[in-house]
């Protein structure tokens, strides 16, 4: 492969904003991720990093910006010319995002009917070997509601995989799975990008399992740095970091930039406006 | 109000137009939900066809026997039937049981990431989810309504046979030298429209969800309200254009 080909980014986004109500969740962030990439989107809980996604996919509509998928713009395509991007891709979702009404089987087999146009014999093998690749052979005939929500997850990324995607988005992928199924999907993901140059993105804040997959990281900032990316670089270099709060996150410390949000010993006081009434009071 | 009327233009689309561009919906979906919509509903639609048809029977008699007209009591329990109350409850019945779940459903997976993941496969929800219940239900409530108006007849000759003691070939006389076919029809043309009506309001209704369960127990409560008051305002006017113009 050539170098110019390695370097055309295949996501590519460039200031983009999210105004909810005057709160600005994304506040010009730009990255791009290169063929063969896995990007780590990390940050704390509620700092915007499931929003960016969606907004990637083509599920929400930005504010203002540029998102480029395979150099195409998404953010003003018809719903139509989306779908033919869409098919590119696969999304694996926080909660699986199974549909209910349809068994393991159906599900995994659902893009392989509706884009695939194969026979039922060839689309079942598909979903046998897609389930194979997740752990859950057997496990066709189920519907969702029988199934673990660890399960559930390892089914939306047979899902997710089922049409051999170029470029996969996982949001939370481990989060909920037992730390040897954790070590599987982080292969799994690994195997894909390595050996058939699939780009992946992945959304996580599990450091073990971001660090032995990721290529390229970004982190995205709370508090005063919402919606921001405060850190980017290779795994090496975001450990060599200097920013507080990416140190704090990585090293998992309670207290740091981040200040600690438990209640302190005045919390009484600061509700009731009072001392309130001491251990003494009850000894008379 | 926008949204709802696009979302119509959009099922027209994906019903009518875009099976020409091959981009068919399922074809199994559509007798899927033919049997969840309409199927599942006769036990409940022929009660409340037949108790209807009873109490029309019983209310008729009791007027027309001072007059000595028992004779016409079948005629007015047909042309009740087939004109107002069979169009009008069997679609109050099926928006209480049908139109509802559809709201629910929709509602439950708009909020479980459902549709965000149909859309996000490149499948589009109204092809794939709406379209079906759609003619489902166009076809399910008519279908439902003439059903519900022998069984109504049923309940009306009950009442007739064993406590006015007409015999059955007098009953079935009266009733269909009294009823033209456009009766008949006008009654088929309220129950499509209403039918168009409850499934757009449910499906409207279930897409908007917002919220989590609380959202999708308002949507479906509004979807049984707004269904009921505009069913019964379009009834109104058919009513006025169809026998008082």
């Amino acid at each position: 492969m050539s170098a110019a080909a390695d370097s055309t980014p295949v996501i590519e986004v460039t200031d983009l904003v999210r105004d909810f109500h005057g709160r600005k969740v994304l506040n010009g962030i730009s990255f791009k991720v290169l063929k063969g990439d896995t990007m780590i989107i990390m940050g704390g809980s509620g700092c915007g990093k499931s929003t960016l996604l969606r907004h990637v996919i083509g599920a929400m509509k930005p504010t203002s910006g540029s998102i480029k998928l395979f150099g195409e713009e998404i953010t003003t395509m018809e719903e139509e010319d989306l779908a033919r991007v869409r098919r590119r891709f696969g999304v694996l979702f926080q909660s699986g995002a199974l549909l209910q009404s349809m068994t393991v089987g159906e599900n995994v087999a659902l893009p392989i009917v509706e884009h695939g146009h194969l026979d039922a014999g060839i689309v079942d093998l598909m979903v046998k070997m897609k389930l194979e690749m997740v752990g859950l052979t057997g496990f066709e005939h189920l519907k969702p509601a029988e199934i673990s929500g660890g399960m559930k997850k390892r089914v939306g990324l047979a899902r997710a995989l089922a049409l051999d995607p170029e470029l996969l988005f996982s949001d939370e992928p481990t989060a909920g799975l037992d730390p040897i199924m954790t070590s599987v999907v982080d292969i799994l993901t690994q195997e894909m990008t390595r050996k058939l140059g699939v780009t992946a993105v992945v959304v996580t804040h599990d450091m073990t399992s971001a660090f032995r997959i990721g290529s390229k990281m970004i982190m995205l900032g709370t508090g005063p740095n919402q919606g921001k990316i405060i850190a980017t670089g290779t795994p090496a270099e975001m450990r060599a970091n200097p920013h507080g709060e990416v140190q704090q996150f990585i090293n998992g410390e309670p207290d740091g930039p981040v200040p600690l949000r438990l209640s302190k010993g005045d919390y009484v006081e600061r509700l009731l406006g009072h001392p309130g009434p001491g251990r003494q009071s009850y000894s008379a | 109000m926008k949204d709802y009327f696009a979302l119509n233009a959009r099922i027209l689309y994906w019903t009518l137009f875009a099976p020409c561009r091959g981009q068919f919906f399922k074809v199994g979906e559509v007798f899927h939900q033919m049997v969840l919509i309409g199927v599942r509903a006769l036990p409940m639609a022929s009660l409340t066809s037949f108790s209807i048809g009873l109490t029309l029977a019983m209310q008729a008699a009791g007027q027309l026997k001072r007059m000595g007209a028992e004779a016409f009591v079948p005629d007015l329990v047909m042309l009740s039937l087939l004109r107002e109350l069979g169009p009008l409850l069997i679609a109050v019945i099926v928006i209480g049981r049908s139109g509802s779940a559809v709201t629910a459903e929709l509602g439950t997976m708009k909020v479980s990431e459902e549709i965000e993941a149909l859309q996000v496969m490149a499948i589009n929800p109204i092809r794939f989810l709406i379209v079906p219940r759609f003619l489902a239900m166009l076809v399910m409530l008519p279908a439902l309504t003439i059903f519900g108006n022998y069984v109504g007849m049923i309940g009306g000759w009950t009442i007739c046979h064993f406590v006015l003691h007409l015999n059955t070939p007098a009953y079935i006389l009266h009733s269909i030298t009294r009823a033209h076919p456009w009766d008949l029809y006008s009654g088929i043309i309220k129950s499509f429209v209403f039918a168009w009506l409850i499934i757009t309001i449910a499906c409207h209704m279930g897409l908007g969800v917002e919220g989590g369960a609380e959202g999708v127990g308002q949507a479906t409560t509004g979807s049984v309200v707004w269904s009921l008051l505009i069913m019964l305002i379009a009834n109104a006017m058919l009513t006025a254009l169809f026998f008082f113009t």
